[in-house]
């Protein structure tokens, strides 16, 4: 399981992973898109090599898209380790995994290659600095497609210069119930940031986490990127404790209330949907965090949230689940993960 | 082919103005053309927006205007309507090929037309080897102009050095 799922990092009670991913590609050869077969197979093999097999990449695992079935392969995407793209992505997609599951590198996603470091807490200059260290020995074997005016040359405009995305994943439930969060995701898309609900479309936002990301890569640096966001996600934890604490100060039985419901609800349910599981997950965190509730590891929370997805569940079954069957199990395994705990 | 106008940048309109039966040719780029021709912009206009425009005037005034050549990138094949359409490069050189007329989208984009970030070792090292390289040249330039020729020798020595580093750089990558 990945170290944002089962390590502590700062600030985990509010963030609950750093990401940055970095998208590389070589020169002289079409972006994946217009491979074909055979020369995205000699993509991946010009960076998983002899030689990288038992250096930079030694103890990573080969996932080659080709070879995954369908329902491993959104396992992996419910574990935040390859993107949804790559997942439906033809059979030329690959993806080199760590075996701590902090370092993912995609080939042939939209990009010929798409490094990504994954931390617990509030660590985005860590994560840049773990997949910068990868990109400098991936940069050794190979040419980049590199502009000296533009910077690294990315398939989509968007990404082009620096190719970064730092990113955050938080938890804003003080913010969500005081109803400030309309406030802060305009504060956040003024200064350059874009944020979005993970779980959930629209207006609602299930289980109140968002991902928090830069937007700029052309003209602006890896490290003020980095620091912007992190500057930023601090003023939003900032204000997510004053919203955590004013709601405990002025609302504290309807709180106790929502959290004691929720906890009720997740040990006792025989049947419980992927919506409503998110949800009651964050009244729980949140409980928690109060002192409403006794402390339960974060990697007890992080675990329920990702293996109890669709895709995971699934692929610890032996049976083929149907929507009913899956919320059944789903409904099992909250409570056994949970029961554990008291 | 460049503009006529300001040989600049590169003809991506073709304008035949009819005045008094004499029949004149121009092979324009956007900016030219759109001074030739002014037509009322929108805020925000785009390569689309121009021809368009340029093309309305085309039916009320004495002008014909098509696009001659279309910019097409030589390695991938992506034509440059084809991106203004799909948003996707097809390859790194597409960025060479399409030129300056993809900065108005860096600039709404990003805010920014110049990469500030990182460089890779191998070709941030070849940078900098290339403009040591320019800035010598130049100096051996003028001091051949001035019959230095001792100084020139020198000059000429210390590229013939770089040279030969960046080929035994390039040589070490391969094996
Ligand atoms: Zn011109
Ligand atoms: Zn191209």
């Amino acid at each position: 399981m990945g170290s944002w799922i089962k390590d502590n990092g700062p600030s985990n009670n509010i963030v609950l992973s750093s990401r940055v991913r970095l998208a590389r590609n070589l020169c002289d050869i079409p972006f994946p898109a217009m491979l074909t077969k055979e020369d995205g197979s000699d993509v991946i093999n010009k960076i998983y090599d002899e030689e990288a097999r038992n250096g930079v990449f030694k103890g990573y695992k080969l996932y080659d898209m080709q070879d995954t079935g369908f329902v491993d392969r959104y396992a992996l995407v419910e574990r935040h380790l390859i993107s949804p793209n790559l997942a439906v992505s033809g059979s030329i997609g690959a993806a080199l995994i760590s075996s701590d599951e902090q370092v993912s590198i995609m080939l042939n996603e939209e990009d010929h290659i798409r490094i990504q470091a994954v931390l617990p807490g509030l660590q985005i200059r860590e994560a840049w600095n773990i997949a910068s260290s990868i990109d400098d020995k991936v940069e050794s074997k190979v040419d980049y497609a590199f502009d000296e005016r533009l910077g690294y040359l990315t398939s989509c405009p968007t990404n082009v210069g620096t190719g970064i995305r730092a990113s955050v994943m938080i938890h804003l439930p003080g913010l969500n119930l005081s109803a400030n969060i309309d406030k802060i995701l305009q504060a956040v898309m003024q200064v350059g940031l874009t944020i979005r609900g993970i779980y959930g479309e629209g207006t609602e936002f299930i289980g109140n986490i968002f991902q928090i990301s830069n937007q700029i890569t052309l003209g602006r640096s890896e490290e003020e990127t980095v620091d912007n966001l992190t500057g930023i996600t601090e003023q939003i934890i900032t204000k997510e404790k004053e919203a955590r604490g004013l709601l405990f100060d002025n609302n504290r039985i309807m709180l106790e209330d929502k959290v004691w419901r929720a906890w009720g609800l997740m040990t006792n349910a025989r049947s419980i949907n992927g919506q409503e599981s998110m949800k009651l997950l964050s009244d729980i965190r949140l409980g928690i965090d109060m002192g409403i509730l006794k402390s339960i590891p974060v990697s007890v929370l992080n675990e329920i949230m990702v293996e109890t997805n669709n895709a995971s569940l699934q692929k610890h079954a032996s049976i083929e689940l149907n929507s009913s069957k899956r919320d059944i199990i789903r409904a099992d395994e909250i409570r056994k993960l949970l029961m554990q705990q008291i | 082919m460049q503009c006529e106008e300001c040989g600049k940048r590169p003809a991506a309109v073709h304008i035949i103005k009819i005045d008094n039966g004499a029949k004149t040719d121009m092979h324009l780029c956007e900016v030219c053309a759109l001074q030739k021709n002014p037509i009322t912009l929108k805020a925000n206009f785009s390569m689309q927006d121009l021809v368009a425009g340029i093309l309305k005037s085309g039916s009320v005034g004495p002008f014909k205007v098509d696009i001659v050549h279309e910019v097409k990138c030589d390695i991938c094949g992506l034509s440059y309507s084809k991106f203004k359409t799909s948003g996707k490069f097809g390859c790194s050189n597409c960025y060479k090929v399409f030129g300056d007329r993809l900065n108005p989208l860096f600039k709404r984009l990003h805010g920014n037309i110049i990469h500030t970030g990182k460089l890779p070792s191998k070709a941030g090292s070849k940078i900098k080897l290339d403009r040591e390289i320019e800035r010598l040249r130049q100096e051996l330039q003028s001091a051949v102009n001035n019959e230095e020729y001792e100084k020139a020798a020198e000059i000429r020595d210390r590229i013939r050095d770089i040279n030969s580093e960046e080929q035994e750089e390039h040589d070490g990558q391969l094996d």
